[in-house]
């Protein structure tokens, strides 16, 4: 019995040091562990994101208890865990796989955004850029029956241009990227739908495109046996080659005299001319790079098998959502990957809600409140930076010993 | 020939609106591209108002009153802007694309919860059959509605206010050199905000008169069908002038009627896709001539920074 006590009283001995080790600052100059740890720009990103995702959310359930107070909970819990509330293990793991290809064109809409932002570019066209890269891809397999690469690379280039055009008018015309991209969205929508709709890959019975995986499985992703490890059909290659493209813009953009430049243009277009850049090819360049990354996600979410086109009335939403997931990703490539998959995550659970009581907007209405936030986000970094270097304190006990001049003065 | 007057004369009236809308905003130095959200909260504020008003109100004060509903509902959305852009000094451009994504989810959201609760099965539809006769009044062939007397007004009250008193002044000093209208003990931040709001309240108003102008139902998933962008545009060809943006406008108003009417003059009978194009190839044509020498105010887009020079 004694030597259990003294063996508890031990270890909370050695945790109690263990704390002390990680905040007691070891000299004036060198601060505690904890705080380089709080101190950290990417943990500060991190921290700002899951503050905004959690205000989000709480908005989303509110939403949900205005809307209807008694299924609030299980409509929550839907939303937040999708399909993990499905008890079967082989079952998860295939919505699993789903989610991960619907988020496979989304990560690359964010890279898209993300990679013209670095170089001080707001791409508000992706959505644009995603659309002519899908015509391209459509037909190219559902015509043309060409091979996964080629149709990709064909596709990437189509999204190159489309915003490569963007840079050019900036960069010759002096033409707000904004609303050029915006204006090139729909000029892309009506002209994709008119060249989809009357070209053979149009499957006029249905209204839709004809379906890649019964027509055109010549031009299918590889798989790798991935689709018979998850048991989701469509599974492939296309995440991993997303993925690989988040890295190589990392790469790009820190490790590259190119990359350099295109960032230095982007902070600062009369002071890197000045420096001997080439400004006016370094913004038609980020936009034509920009255009590609957004390309990229059409043929490897259409050539999975699982993309169907139907010709929307209005512009996609996937460069939106692209946009929401570059900031909330802390506009770093890697958290990308992981607020990309997110937004899907959230999203594609809003269609599960119970659609008795409520909608599968209440899921967007969550991202929007989400992306709101995340504009805030470099004053709400500027804020956890303050918080963590100990500007801002905060006062829960009174002040008992306030000195008293006044009184002493009299 | 009437109708594509007609719909030129529509779309004309809600260009000029939320253009000018666009110009009090950036004028005072904060970017909206959010117009668009704005709109759609400002049509929806009004569609739900004549769902729920009673049509025993006399006509003339329902018509006030599902306007002045509208204006509020944009006005309120439009803090959302300045919160961000003047207080927290937050990116304006992401904040205004938030604020259009957040718009269309939560319209949806809303009216799908109100025809639910109503009728037991949502839809994203909402209907202003006779309400919508109210505002509009016939004359022959001709369909006026009361939305361009107050585009007229609006268009009229702008250029006085915005050239010839000390607030509009006041206000443009604000979007062209903050720091100097500091300096002469102007509040840039108030300004700013009241910039914001009177572009929440045309906004408003003008996405009202865009989902009434030829229809009496409207469906919110399609938001507003672009035209807070295709407003920005106009606002930038009218080089942020209140009378050259009415003239932009109605070029714009035509181009968009073309779409619709087409169809009735034989030797224009090419694909819909050309006419449906046209207005946003025009638009980037007459950007590239005029974006070279733009008057855009020079503060626009930064947030004011007391310690900046």
């Amino acid at each position: 019995m004694n030597n259990i006590s003294i063996f508890f009283s031990k270890i909370g001995h050695s945790i109690k040091h263990f704390f002390k080790y990680l905040f007691k600052a070891q000299n004036e100059n060198n601060p505690s562990y904890a705080k380089k740890f709080i101190r950290n720009n990417g943990v500060q990103s991190v921290i700002t994101s899951l503050i905004c995702i959690l205000v989000g959310l709480l908005v989303g359930y509110i939403t949900l208890l205005i809307i209807n107070p008694e299924g609030a909970a299980s409509g929550f819990q839907t939303i937040l865990l999708n399909f993990l509330t499905f008890n079967r293990g082989e079952l998860e793991l295939k919505y699993f796989a789903k989610t991960l290809v619907n988020t496979t064109p989304l990560l690359c809409c964010a890279l898209s955004v993300l990679f013209a932002y670095k170089a001080g570019l707001f791409n508000i066209g992706a959505s644009g850029q995603y659309l002519v890269a899908s015509c391209i891809t459509l037909l190219c397999s559902l015509v043309l029956h060409l091979p996964w690469y080629v149709c990709t690379i064909l596709a990437i280039i189509g999204g190159a241009i489309m915003g490569s055009l963007v840079g050019l008018l900036k960069a010759y015309f002096n033409v707000n990227e904004v609303i050029s991209s915006i204006m090139l969205n729909w000029i892309a929508l009506y002209v994709v739908n008119l060249i989809i709709k009357k070209s053979p890959a149009w499957n006029d019975s249905v209204n839709e495109t004809f379906n890649i995986a019964e027509n055109a499985s010549s031009s299918l992703l590889p798989t790798l046996g991935l689709n018979n490890a998850t048991g989701f059909a469509y599974f492939g290659i296309g995440l991993f080659v997303a993925i690989f493209f988040a890295v190589v813009v990392i790469i790009v953009l820190r490790r590259t005299v190119f990359g350099y430049e295109l960032m230095a243009t982007g902070f600062n277009r009369n002071g890197a001319k000045y420096a001997g850049i080439n400004e006016k090819r370094s913004i038609i360049l980020s936009m034509a790079i920009s255009g590609a990354l957004a390309g990229l996600g059409a043929p490897l979410f259409y050539l999975s098998g699982m993309g169907i086109y139907t010709c929307p009335s209005v512009v996609p939403q996937m460069g939106f959502d692209g946009i929401s997931a570059a900031f909330l990703g802390g506009l770093n490539p890697i958290g990308a990957i992981f607020s990309s998959y997110f937004l899907q995550h959230i999203m594609s659970a809003g269609a599960k809600l119970n659609t008795d009581m409520y909608c599968s907007q209440t899921a967007d209405l969550i991202v929007g409140v989400i992306i709101y936030l995340c504009a805030f986000a470099g004053g709400l970094r500027i804020f956890v930076n303050k918080l963590s270097n100990g500007e801002i304190k905060f006062h829960f006990k009174k002040k008992k010993n306030r000195p008293q001049m006044l009184k002493e003065d009299k | 020939m009437v109708l594509l007057i007609q719909y030129t004369i529509i779309f004309a009236v809600v260009l000029t609106v939320v253009a000018l809308a666009g110009m009090w905003s950036e004028r005072s130095g904060v970017i909206n591209i959010g117009l668009e959200g704005t709109m759609v909260m400002g049509a929806l504020a009004g569609a739900i108002a004549m769902r729920y008003l009673p049509l025993t109100i006399p006509g003339g004060l329902y018509v006030i009153i599902v306007m002045l509903i509208a204006i509020v509902a944009g006005i309120l959305y439009s803090l959302l802007l300045a919160l961000a852009a003047v207080t927290f000094k937050a990116n304006q451009t992401i904040t205004g694309t938030a604020m259009n994504i957040l718009a269309t989810a939560l319209s949806i959201v809303i009216v799908k919860a109100i025809t639910l609760n109503d009728d037991g099965k949502a839809s994203v539809k909402l209907e202003f059959i006779e309400a919508r006769k109210f505002f509009v009044v016939q004359l022959g062939g001709f369909e006026f509605n009361w939305f361009m007397l107050v585009m007229v007004i609006i268009l009229i009250v702008s250029m006085i206010v915005l050239y010839r008193t000390k607030f509009g002044l006041n206000l443009m000093s604000c979007g062209e050199n903050p720091q100097a209208a500091d300096s002469n003990g102007i509040n840039v931040k108030k300004m700013r905000y009241i910039g914001v709001m009177i572009s929440g309240a045309l906004a408003g108003i003008g996405g009202l008169a865009f989902i009434m102008g030829a229809n009496s139902s409207w469906q919110f998933d399609a938001g507003v069908n672009g035209f807070g962008f295709l407003a920005l545009a106009v606002m930038i060809l009218g080089q942020w002038k209140p009378f050259l943006i009415f003239l932009g406008a109605i070029l714009f108003g035509l181009l968009r009627a073309l779409s619709l009417s087409y169809t009735s003059f034989g030797w224009m009978a090419l694909d819909s896709t050309f006419y449906l194009v046209l207005p946003y190839v025009v638009c980037l044509i007459v950007l590239c001539i005029t974006s070279k020498k733009s008057k855009a105010p020079k503060a626009e887009g930064i947030p004011y920074d007391k310690g900046l020079r």
